[in-house]
């Protein structure tokens, strides 16, 4: 039962680390109706900007700074350079633009930093709660919390910038009807310059997670492959289904790869999450907290 | 001036609905064909027709798939390499068990079975559309890969997981030279084009369209929803998965699950965005920049090397590839969203004026 419950809760903050990357996508789609391949570089970029500064020496909160600034001058230049020339078309050449641009940031981060492996240490030790396996002999990593502490305390800011602020009932608006946000006058560039600069921004805490629980490196770009199930589980629109749907797939991963696991021949975690959330989607089309869409002719 | 349909007369309805009505293309056709069947096996160079002509066809064939599924039917799909891989695996093993499998009856083994699985991952298409389905069609390319991998049945139990194709005979003719290679391949391309063009044409393929421009209006209107969107994977799949074996077969001459991944699948949806979504001539002229795109911008990191007397290290010039590649992406997006296939049309409709427009 300890070992089913350890599994199980390892598997939830696993899945919060999903969360964490399907939010980037969750925002933007939300505000743009664009989706969005490329959160995936943008974390790789990120946490290689990050770490490569770190590197040379630089203190923690001046590389974070310098990060964010980079990510945020990313968003402005992508809305710039990318959506505003395509405003109107069809979402799935946006959609293609955004492979383009991951292409770009790939070829762009890995030119600017190198390819090889870094590892990064934020001073949270990556080891299991001293008490928890002493009391309960369960082995629950220090780290794998404070990533959890983390992505609560990113969702409650995005939720309160979306419900709360004038800036949060713009982008809902631009979300609802590009035209008739236009049409009361709000700024569509700039709405997806902030959009996209919070995205960034939300890359760069997820790659600095991922960072410290894989090392960066290439391999940091697949986990929007990860976090793809997470999303359609969740709804392509919703902060919240994002973190549900992170717990969701990251508890039945878990579970399954310890006891599915040995009787396919392992390696299932590749495809299993896709499954899961294949299965809740016949149930439910657009996820769980997804917005309805009525069809008219 | 040469390009007029002037004195051109449709007398008979056959006349009228054929596929080139015009004289002009008709002669451009066969001229083509004539070249791609006669000249460039008699004067093409082992290298042009191995490494880039062949692969260039038969990710023709895989881009038309993929083209009849999104392109015509409206589904996207992120699984065409899944397809491919089923194809090239199916015609395996139907080479390998069934006594004096001729090559061709493979292929269709592979096709057909990769529609089989095409249709059982369209199942969901029928609930879920756009992006939803989009991640979903991910969950085949996935889930196949790793059957592949670790259904030990698929590659006859071998260790490396890479097995090489056996060898292959057409009429009892072997098909060993770049230029047989070729030839098979171009033969199974134009037959399946045409097939493939001819289908579009029909009642099957105005179904896929309207299904494609709104669903629910098709349903309205009397069209079965589910026969129309199955139809669409199991014909896409079909395509693919002979691509795939065609892949495995005359190209790389290895059926292994590493060259049919993801990637692939990405490089697939590429060529008909650049080449044009919904058109025939589209995959095939996404397929080429595609393919060819890549040659060219080696050529030209080279060439820059040598003039500028630097050395270039390996990494620096693939990452600067992939970032041209990627901007050049958007920037294709964004100045003709259509494709390459509308580029050509409206080329052939300034021709018809030229050189007096009004």
């Amino acid at each position: 039962m300890t070992f089913f419950l350890e599994v199980v809760i390892g598997g939830l903050l696993a899945g919060v680390m999903y969360a964490l990357v399907a939010l980037g996508f969750v925002l933007i789609y939300k505000a743009s109706g664009v989706f969005n391949f490329a959160q995936g570089a943008m974390v790789f970029f990120a946490a290689l900007t990050f770490v490569s500064l770190m590197e040379r020496g630089w203190n923690i909160w001046l590389a974070l700074a310098v990060t964010l600034a980079a990510m945020v001058l990313l968003g402005i230049l992508t809305e710039r350079i990318v959506l505003r020339p395509l405003i109107n078309q069809p979402p799935i050449t946006l959609f293609m633009a955004t492979i383009g641009l991951t292409f770009v940031l790939e070829g762009l981060s890995q030119l600017l930093w190198g390819s090889q492996p870094h590892g990064l240490e934020l001073g949270i030790p990556d080891v299991p709660i001293e008490w928890l396996s002493e009391k309960w002999n369960m082995n629950i990593s220090q780290f794998d919390l404070f990533a959890a502490f983390v992505a609560g305390v990113l969702v409650a800011v995005l939720a309160l910038l979306f419900q709360k602020t004038r800036i949060g009932r713009a982008l809902r608006a631009v979300a609802d009807d590009h035209q008739a946000a236009l049409a009361v006058g709000i700024p569509l560039q700039h709405i997806w310059a902030i959009v996209w600069a919070t995205a960034g921004f939300v890359a760069l805490v997820a790659g600095v997670m991922w960072g410290v629980r894989n090392g960066v490196q290439y391999a940091l770009t697949f986990v929007a492959l990860k976090a793809l199930p997470v999303l359609i589980l969740g709804g392509f629109e919703s902060i919240a289904g994002a973190i549900i749907g992170g717990l969701i797939i990251g508890a039945s991963e878990k579970v399954a790869e310890v006891y599915l696991g040995p009787y396919v021949g392992g390696g299932i975690e590749s495809w299993f999450a896709y499954v899961v959330a294949l299965l809740f989607l016949l149930v439910r089309p657009e996820g769980l907290f997804g917005e309805k869409h009525i069809d008219r002719v | 001036m040469l390009y007029r349909e002037a004195g051109q007369f449709r007398s008979t309805y056959a006349e009228d609905q054929q596929i080139f009505p015009i004289r002009q293309d008709r002669i451009a056709m066969a001229a083509l064909l004539v070249v791609a069947f006669v000249a460039v096996p008699l004067f093409g160079d082992q290298y042009w027709l191995s490494a880039i002509l062949t692969p260039f066809l038969i990710l023709a064939l895989a881009a038309l798939g993929l083209n009849i599924l999104t392109g015509y039917a409206g589904q996207l799909s992120l699984g065409t390499a899944a397809f491919m891989g089923i194809g090239a695996f199916m015609a395996y093993n139907a080479m390998l068990r069934v006594p004096h499998m001729p090559i061709l009856g493979g292929f269709i083994v592979g096709g057909l079975s990769a529609a089989a699985v095409g249709i059982v991952f369209g199942l969901p298409s029928l609930r879920i559309k756009g992006f939803y389905l989009a991640v979903a069609t991910l969950a085949c390319q996935f889930f196949v890969l790793w059957a592949l991998n670790r259904v030990g049945w698929f590659s006859n139990y071998s260790s490396s997981g890479v097995i090489s194709a056996q060898q292959i005979q057409l009429f009892g003719y072997p098909i060993v030279t770049p230029e047989a290679k070729y030839l098979l391949t171009l033969g199974v391309v134009v037959v399946m084009a045409l097939a493939a063009k001819n289908l579009m044409r029909s009642e099957t393929g105005r179904a896929f369209m309207a299904v494609r421009d709104m669903d629910v209006a098709a349903s309205v209107i009397g069209i079965p929803m589910m026969k129309t969107k199955l139809l669409a994977f199991a014909i896409s799949s079909f395509y693919c998965g002979v691509a795939g074996a065609l892949y495995a077969y005359t190209y790389l001459g290895t059926v292994e699950p590493e060259a049919f991944t993801l990637d692939l699948s990405f490089r697939v949806l590429f060529m008909i965005i650049i080449g044009g979504v919904g058109s025939i001539l589209g995959s095939f002229l996404g397929a080429a920049f595609i393919t060819l795109f890549p040659i060219f911008l080696n050529l030209a990191s080279k060439w820059l090397e040598h003039a500028l007397g630097i050395e270039m290290s390996h990494a620096v010039v693939s990452n600067t590839e992939a970032m041209i590649f990627g901007a050049l992406i958007i920037l294709f997006l964004i100045v003709e969203p259509n494709g390459l296939a509308r580029l050509w049309q409206i080329t052939k409709e300034k021709l018809r004026l030229w050189p007096f427009p009004h």
